[in-house]
């Protein structure tokens, strides 16, 4: 940035410089205290969480009243839980983001879509969780089970999973479209055969990062699917079953004289769920990007 | 031309597509429907007078739902307070001051804050925080509403500083080159024209951390308390307090469905769902408003 010389040496743009010097100290300063919670935090979790993870904390049941044992029918829950939630919420979403960004027109009805998917992702998360209750498991009758809890969280990760794709088709350049259609390609050809494929790395991002919230929650799951304790593994999509953010709160509200370790233990597999995945939505991204050749 | 004839599997293609693109607005209509199917019984099984009453004590079948309301506005105003400040700071440094290598190290960070699950805050809030809180302040118990504004201050962060982000990253360059050409320093021009022709944006992104608060049910719940009184001054900041979320979420598992509890319960839902309807609304008319001012402008 070079000024010329005569509104260098201009006092009242010098005095704005040093107000400039000090108003960029100070920001930096408060965005440092801002973050560094959230660093010291991970770092945190991690120094006293990585002593409590063995093979059998992973791998065992829990004992004594979860005082004991391991979380292994939490983990297989969550998974569960995630897996259920990828099977309907992944096609209904990419479905919905393709109609969005290939088919529909510029009326009132494309409008509603749009005020309704801003509406689902800012319904409360509880809230979710009535309307679990009050249409898959009493109304359909699926009883609190893995399969109203997935149904439940699917709706709730749709929003995300068609926003992130309908951006990522939107990008794919027009030409491509004009191009594979005068080549005689139908509609649904070169949607097939050209936007999906050049928009794939956005779209995993997008369910990656869906797929990462629903793993988390805990309130939709409350009446809808997740089960204090199990003395065994859920043997069917119609049974309950234990899930990790509910079983770290109950080991963290519900459990008097709970070990610390194995709540730290807990929150430490949690957070590297939810690293891992992030990690994953990243390095799709970034790789994509480096290899995108329009 | 002769794979342009329609064919019996690109026509149920298309179809399935079309519906699914209508989905979204079933799944709200159906939220909706079971909301009110079971919300508005309560209107009739519960006087107005007694709904609108200052205790909240269902065994004894006291149903006021007004602590519990203003629970969550004391806590959700807490929460904005901090995350307000810091989000818009944290943003602007982020898009205009921050060398490139810096921002490209911050903004991953805050998105690591966004994917914390909220159940985790509660845990820190529960561990850390509200001991912290307890011995400095001098307070009988550390799970207080300001305990859950300063964690939901933390979930909010993310949304406000993300979404301010992309509105200040939109001011097109050349307002900033036109504002350095005339001799202003890069300060006075992030607040005499980047940021408010940001405004708007910005504005959006607060309206959306606030529906994102108060939404938050599983750290609100962990962290305050669950004491469902009415907060009668500014003191009530440093006493337990009770939200409208983390009343169902103690209480829907332990009702008999169809009983007046659960009406209730269903109806807190419906106050939950209208709130963050509007202020969802209202942010989106926000941006869309900006972005027609935009078109004009720059046409």
């Amino acid at each position: 940035m070079s000024h010329s010389s005569n509104v260098k040496s201009n006092p009242s743009f010098k005095k704005q410089l040093i107000f400039e010097k000090l108003g960029f100290s100070i920001f930096t300063i408060l965005t440092i205290a801002t973050v560094t919670p959230i660093v010291a935090v991970v770092i945190y979790i991690i120094y006293l969480g990585l002593p409590a993870i063995s093979w059998d904390f992973l791998t065992s049941m829990p004992q004594d009243g979860m005082r004991g044992g391991g979380i292994w029918p939490a983990i297989v829950g969550t998974f569960y839980l995630t897996i259920g939630t990828a099977i309907f919420s992944v096609p209904l979403g990419i479905a919905a983001a393709i109609y969005l960004s290939e088919y529909a027109q510029d009326n009132k009805v494309t409008q509603y879509i749009r005020l309704a998917i801003i509406n689902l992702a800012g319904i409360p998360s509880v809230v979710y969780g009535l309307f679990g209750l009050g249409l898959f498991v009493i109304f359909l009758k699926f009883g609190t089970s893995i399969l109203s809890a997935s149904l439940t969280l699917s709706i709730m990760t749709l929003p995300v999973i068609i926003s992130t794709t309908e951006e990522a088709l939107r990008a794919v350049p027009q030409s491509f479209r004009v191009v594979s259609v005068s080549l005689g390609a139908t509609k649904w050809q070169t949607i097939r055969r050209i936007i999906l494929p050049q928009a794939i790395p956005g779209i995993l991002t997008g369910v990656v990062l869906g797929l990462e919230r629903a793993a988390g929650e805990t309130a939709p799951i409350l009446f809808t699917g997740a089960s204090f304790f199990l003395p065994r593994l859920p043997g069917s999509p119609l049974d309950a079953t234990m899930a990790l953010p509910y079983h770290l709160y109950v080991i963290s509200t519900q459990v008097p004289g709970m070990p610390v370790q194995i709540q730290y233990g807990t929150v430490m597999v949690l957070i590297f769920f939810v690293l891992i995945m992030n990690l994953i939505a990243t390095v799709i991204r970034s790789r994509a990007r480096a290899r995108r050749q329009w | 031309m002769q794979q342009k004839k329609k064919n019996p599997s690109e026509f149920i293609i298309t179809k399935t597509i079309q519906v699914s693109g209508l989905s979204s607005i079933l799944f709200v209509l159906l939220i909706l429907y079971f909301l009110l199917s079971e919300g508005i019984p309560a209107i009739f099984e519960v006087p107005f007078k007694d709904l609108f009453s200052q205790r909240w004590y269902p065994i004894e079948e006291y149903f006021g739902i007004l602590p519990l309301i203003l629970g969550s506005l004391v806590v959700t105003l807490g929460a904005s307070i901090i995350a307000v400040p810091f989000g818009i700071l944290t943003a602007v440094y982020i898009a205009e001051i921050a060398p490139k290598w810096l921002a490209e190290i911050l903004k991953p960070l805050v998105e690591l804050l966004a994917g914390l699950p909220s159940v985790v805050l509660g845990f820190l809030g529960i561990l850390i925080v509200s001991p912290f809180l307890r011995d400095g302040l001098n307070l009988p118990t550390g799970l207080t509403a300001f305990t859950g504004s300063l964690l939901l201050g933390g979930i909010a962060l993310p949304t406000i500083v993300s979404i301010s982000e992309d509105a200040l990253k939109n001011v097109p360059i050349s307002y900033r080159h036109g504002s350095l050409a005339l001799g202003l320093t890069r300060w006075q021009t992030i607040w005499s024209v980047t940021f408010p022709a940001a405004r708007s944006g910005i504005l959006t992104a607060i309206m959306l951390g606030l529906g994102r608060t108060i939404g938050e049910t599983m750290t609100v719940m962990m962290v305050t308390g669950n004491a469902p009184v009415m907060p009668e001054s500014v003191k009530a900041l440093f006493l337990p307090i009770r939200t409208m979320t983390a009343t169902i979420a103690s209480e829907m598992g332990e009702v008999a469905s169809g009983s007046v509890h659960y009406h209730v319960l269903f109806l807190i839902g419906m106050v939950l769902f209208i709130f963050t309807m509007v202020v969802n609304i209202l942010a989106s008319l926000i941006s869309a408003r900006q972005l027609k001012r935009s078109e004009r402008i720059l046409s």
